[in-house]
């Protein structure tokens, strides 16, 4: 293909991004939000579909991947991070996301997490949090509250749910942001800005689940936007709104350059005989 | 010093001692040493599971004709310390020779053969350094046997030459070994094996074989975690992948290595993970995934005792059930053993071969035994071998007729990769139809499993995967799959010298299995032996159960390898032959 035709070609649409598949999401669920809010953050830098992957685990979001025109590894739950990495390293020049719900990231695939995030690989990670699960009818998410009612904890969620913001960012991430479904344009910023970054990219965009743990109201009541002077380079500063759990700070908490640790390599080609050669008795 | 007239063409040297007074080092060096002297060299080694102290052994089989197994009954036994004697003297040869150090203790009046007291503890300090004992060992016994002799200065420059001062010490630690054996010691035993050819041989482990097959069938990603007896496969490919351009990562547990290959071979690379029994266990979901989702990936399991932690640092042929029939679901994979350093080089050529020919899981079945031992192997004829790439879209395809998972007569479809326009598709574990779009209707699921299924019927009529060996028409097969091919074949060469007429099949695919291949052996001889290191007869039931036959299943379960005697006695058992073994 010739630089030319790239060229002449019409800039690409939300619907160049869309696949025929329907989505399988209730009606009202967080989850199409932020689907449009990748697609709009895809025709924002206009990548090309080709050279777009995006893996998934299991879970109501871990259908996305199908919904978008992309190469597309649904995975096993939980292990999206290890797919998407050594997805990346084999095909550096692929563009590639991992996405995900609550249950994926910081449950059965939280191992992967913090290692992900140390790795510095770059891939951008969207989690879909919703704060339950949804895909199985209801059962309490490591994100649930404490006393959450569900199924699985019919006299209350007994234990604590888990600060992921504070977990990334203790763990060294270069980039970390939350983003809410009900304020798409600047979740299909920070998914944007996520994508300009060269490391690790760590999106929580909070997804309420309106059949299970309907959070609109109650997300709708804790949001507020971190101030415009919140040094993103100031990680105590990035912490501190982290750790804030009565409200729900939104926006960019975190984004420093990604260190650039891997060497630049000569490569060489490989020649069995010589390589044997050491065998030699 | 003097050479007896009689020479044996095929010795067995044991050295032991403990972890870290350098009793390895000693095996390893006169392995070395005979390698590079035109001999064919066969190692086992022991080792304890903890870092330091415990007791450890080396031994190193050396002939002028090709070697296939440990061997049985030790001829020398060079004890380095009164345990090394208590662990290791049951296993010595009625006219086995014993050396030992005078200084750190003395053989019990009971033990009547022929013993040589060699000081190495003295003689290393008088040489300078009280740490070059096992140089002197190595001086000593090369010159007593002939084993290696004239090379042994090279090979402790090799393996010792890094610090110069050392070095000069080493050396003459060396020389006062060589010399106290011929001055000091009256030959009176009857071992002697030198070198009568000329010959160009490789020497190397089994993981190292595994590596360097590795790179020659072109890997081009590597994930894995560390693990007895893999981890030196992941270091060295860590030392040598990144700079081919290759991706390389070491993972934060075996589910992570596993996916991380699944994503490099998703995006069109040819990807390896190395472990270990429980990293097989781990894996076990992501393998299904790699089956149903039908991406290409080799996993090594170098096995050792289980279940759970198990013995760590024993062999056993245990985990070929996890191998052919782990995970949930119906999920097709392909099964490869070898059976000894050369077979790891030819098969994880051929593990890449596979995965990438039927887009599908390949396993590599090693075994703790076969990792770490050393043996010569003849040099390989690396352009025989074909390398194989995964089967692609057409160039002139319309990108709209493409179907990822398009049901065609072999079962094998084309896979896209990441880049290419117009063909991009979603790879699920999900069960899909042809565009790889989810579906579970019960057309689909029946379409796509009998799909998955019949990409390997034509292996099942292979006779690439099996090897015959002993009498044309044969009254007792053994039946055998990976190491354990080795002591079998030794046994069978016994047994047809004693007049029996027996026949061996070694299988080296155990799934899907070469059906015809064995039916056809089964069908030739009147009973079948099923050798294997594991307690419940893993190979014996799987054979029984996809061909509907009766074999005797012959297990042991001892974290170590059978002898050549052991299956030998079975064979013996089953003719109904009552005289008495003379090994």
């Amino acid at each position: 293909m010739s630089d030319n035709i790239a060229l002449t070609q019409a800039p690409r649409k939300i619907a160049d991004y869309k696949t025929d598949l329907k989505p399988i999401w209730c009606p009202g669920c967080g989850d199409f939000a932020v689907l449009a809010a990748i697609q709009q953050a895809l025709v924002a830098q206009q990548i090309d579909p080709k050279d777009l992957a995006i893996v998934s685990g299991i879970g109501c979001s871990s259908r996305l991947p199908g919904f978008v025109q992309c190469y597309g590894l649904h995975t096993v739950h939980g292990r999206s991070i290890p797919a998407a990495t050594g997805l990346k390293l084999a095909r550096p020049d692929l563009t590639v996301l991992a996405v995900g719900g609550d249950g994926d990231y910081f449950s059965i695939g939280l191992g992967h997490l913090p290692h992900g995030v140390r790795r510095d690989v770059n891939i951008t990670c969207i989690v879909m949090d919703n704060e339950i699960y949804g895909l199985t009818k209801g059962q309490t998410s490591p994100t649930s509250p404490n006393g959450h009612v569900t199924k699985s904890t019919p006299t209350g969620n007994e234990a604590q749910p888990l600060n992921p913001l504070a977990l990334v960012l203790a763990s060294g991430a270069t980039f970390v942001a939350r983003g809410f479904s009900s304020q798409p344009k600047q979740l299909a910023e920070l998914i944007r800005l996520g994508m300009q970054h060269e490391g690790f990219a760590f999106i929580q965009a909070m997804s309420p689940c309106v059949t299970f743990y309907d959070t609109y109201k109650l997300y709708k009541e804790r949001v507020y936007q971190i101030p415009s002077d919140h040094d993103v380079t100031d990680r105590e500063a990035a912490m501190r709104y982290a750790l804030e759990t009565d409200r729900m700070p939104l926006g960019i908490f975190y984004n420093v350059p990604a260190e650039k640790t891997k060497a630049q390599r000569e490569t060489i080609s490989f020649d069995i005989e010589s390589y044997m050669s050491r065998y030699l008795a | 010093m003097q050479r007896s007239n009689s020479v044996k063409g095929d010795l067995i040297i044991r050295v032991a001692g403990e972890s870290g007074d350098g009793s390895n080092a000693t095996g390893e060096m006169l392995a070395q040493a005979a390698a590079r002297s035109g001999l064919y060299v066969f190692t086992f080694r022991t080792t304890p599971a903890e870092i330091k102290g415990g007791p450890v052994m080396v031994q190193v089989r050396a002939s002028n004709s090709p070697v296939r197994s440990m061997g049985d009954a030790v001829d020398v036994l060079f004890a380095f310390n009164q345990e090394a004697w208590d662990l290791h003297h049951q296993d010595m040869a009625p006219n086995a020779v014993l050396l030992y150090d005078p200084d750190e203790f003395t053989p019990p009046d009971s033990f009547t053969g022929i013993r040589y007291p060699i000081p190495i503890n003295a003689l290393a300090t008088q040489a300078g350094n009280k740490r070059g004992k096992n140089v002197a060992a190595l001086g000593a016994v090369a010159t007593l046997f002939g084993i290696g002799a004239a090379r042994l200065e090279d090979i402790v420059r090799a393996k010792l030459g890094k610090k110069a001062d050392l070095l000069e010490l080493n050396l003459k630690a060396l020389q006062a070994g060589i010399d106290y054996a011929k001055q000091e010691i009256k030959k009176s035993d009857s071992f002697w094996v030198e070198s009568q050819a000329e010959r160009e041989l490789l020497v190397m482990t089994g993981n190292q074989a595994i590596v360097a097959g590795a790179l020659h069938a072109g890997i081009g990603f590597f994930a894995g975690y560390p693990i007895t007896p893999a981890s030196d496969i992941m270091e060295g490919l860590a030392a040598t992948l990144p700079k081919l351009g290759g991706g390389y990562m070491q993972a934060e547990d075996e589910i992570a290595s596993i996916m991380a290959c699944i994503g490099a071979s998703y995006g069109g690379k040819k990807a390896m993970t190395s472990t270990a029994g429980p990293g097989i266990s781990l894996m076990s979901e992501a393998i299904g995934y790699a089956s149903m989702a039908e991406i290409p990936v080799v996993i090594v399991d170098a096995q050792r005792g289980g279940p759970s932690t198990g013995l760590p640092t024993k062999m056993e042929q245990s985990d070929l059930n996890i191998a052919v029939y782990g995970g949930h679901g119906d999920s097709p994979r392909i099964v490869l053993a070898p059976a000894s350093v050369a077979e790891c080089f030819h098969l994880t050529v051929w593990a890449f071969n596979l995965a990438e020919q039927y887009q599908t899981p390949v396993f590599l079945l090693s075994d703790y035994s076969l990792s770490f031992r050393t043996e010569t192997i003849e040099k390989i004829d690396y352009a025989s071998y074909p390398i194989i790439d995964r089967l692609k879209p057409p160039a002139d395809l319309p990108a709209d007729q493409y179907k990822r998972f398009e049901l065609t007569e072999s079962g094998i479809s084309p896979m896209a990769l990441p880049g290419m326009a117009g063909f991009n598709y979603t790879a699920s574990g999900l069960e899909h139809n042809e565009h790889g779009d989810p579906a579970y209707t019960p057309k689909a699921h029946t379409a796509m499993t009998e799909k998955r299924w019949r990409k390997f019927e034509p292996l099942k009529a292979s006779r690439d995967y099996v090897r015959r060996f002993g009498s044309e028409q044969a009254k007792v097969g053994v039946l055998c799959w990976g190491t354990t091919a080795g002591p079998a074949r030794g046994a069978v060469q016994m047994a047809i010298d004693e007049g029996l007429s027996v026949a061996l099949l070694q299988v080296q695919m155990l799934s899907p299995l070469p059906e015809v291949a064995i039916q056809e052996f089964i069908d030739s001889v009147e009973h079948v032996i099923v050798p294997e290191v594991n307690y419940s007869g893993q190979f014996a039931k799987l054979v029984q159960g996809t061909l509907g036959v009766k074999v005797h299943s012959f297990t042991q379960y001892t974290g170590l390898p059978f002898t050549q005697t052991d299956i030998l006695r079975k064979i013996q058992e089953v003719l109904g032959v009552s005289e008495a073994i003379t090994a």
